[in-house]
């Protein structure tokens, strides 16, 4: 029964460190906007956690409690290189618009996994505590 | 903690933003200088960027910050102006004057200011976001 919850936690907090692995990639090609020859990098969220969790049905996975905490599941991103939509004269291929709107994108989404672990926690705590007080 | 790497690699772009900055603001104080003791004119100043890796290569953690890699000098030959009264004046009677293009460092102001404010930004999100994070199971 634990063991249930804890897989829960352990699938968001591997998705909290991959968010936090793409918001520092994010800001390293925000950084380099101004940079001749820069290339911008990104990598594709849902393969690299789908990796990480060694599960193909990531979503459904946590429901039906077939979620597997993988422990060797630290996986490392793919980065890939960004295609660019204009070309620029210094090679520099990062998007400002683009990078901008998967900064705050990521962001928010980072937010939602720290409310999901919040509420995960929650859950364990209140399941722990004594009702006999009451 | 590979959010914490967020504040170097976004420093580093703010301070070379800066610095950017810096050479736009001398170049724009010098647009009107003429030739100095050493009978020559400003040239204008341009900073260079560059990639640097940040952090630890080896396990694959390293983020891409900025430095200024180096300065250089715009070689363009300096305005000169007609004026035989000037004491500057050479012995055709025209005096040079820096080679600064106003508009070309209002642009580059702009653009210098621009992404300081972006790197602000990113340094702003990631700090609300680890104030988040700390606050787990509060």
């Amino acid at each position: 029964m634990i063991n249930r919850l804890t897989d829960s936690l352990e699938f968001h907090s591997q998705a909290l460190s991959l968010r936090a692995e793409r918001q520092r990639l994010i800001a390293s090609n925000i950084a380099n906007a101004d940079t001749p020859g820069f290339q911008a990098r990104d990598f594709d969220f849902a393969a690299t956690l789908r990796a990480a969790s060694g599960n193909n049905a990531v979503g459904e996975g946590i429901a039906q409690g077939v979620m597997r905490g993988d422990s060797a599941g630290t996986a490392v991103p793919v980065l890939r290189y960004a295609v660019p939509s204009q070309t620029h004269l210094d090679n520099n291929s990062v998007d400002m618009d683009r990078e901008r709107s998967a900064f705050i994108d990521n962001a928010v989404k980072y937010e939602s996994t720290l409310r999901f672990i919040n509420a995960s926690l929650r859950t364990t705590l209140d399941a722990m505590k004594s009702h006999n007080q009451a | 903690m590979s959010m914490l790497r967020i504040f170097d690699v976004a420093g580093s772009a703010v301070s070379a933003q800066s610095q950017r900055l810096n050479t736009v603001a001398s170049n724009l104080a010098n647009v009107d200088t003429v030739a100095g003791p050493d009978g020559k004119a400003y040239k204008a100043r341009q900073v260079v960027f560059q990639t640097t890796l940040m952090g630890n290569v080896a396990q694959r953690e390293a983020s891409a910050g900025v430095r200024v890699s180096n300065i250089t000098e715009d070689q363009s030959p300096g305005r000169r102006v007609l004026d035989p009264k000037h004491p500057s004046a050479d012995a055709d009677g025209y005096v040079t004057y820096s080679n600064v293009n106003p508009v070309e460092e209002m642009v580059n102001m702009m653009s210098a200011s621009r992404s300081y404010q972006n790197n602000v930004e990113v340094m702003n999100t990631a700090r609300g976001l680890l104030l988040k994070t700390l606050q787990i199971g509060q």
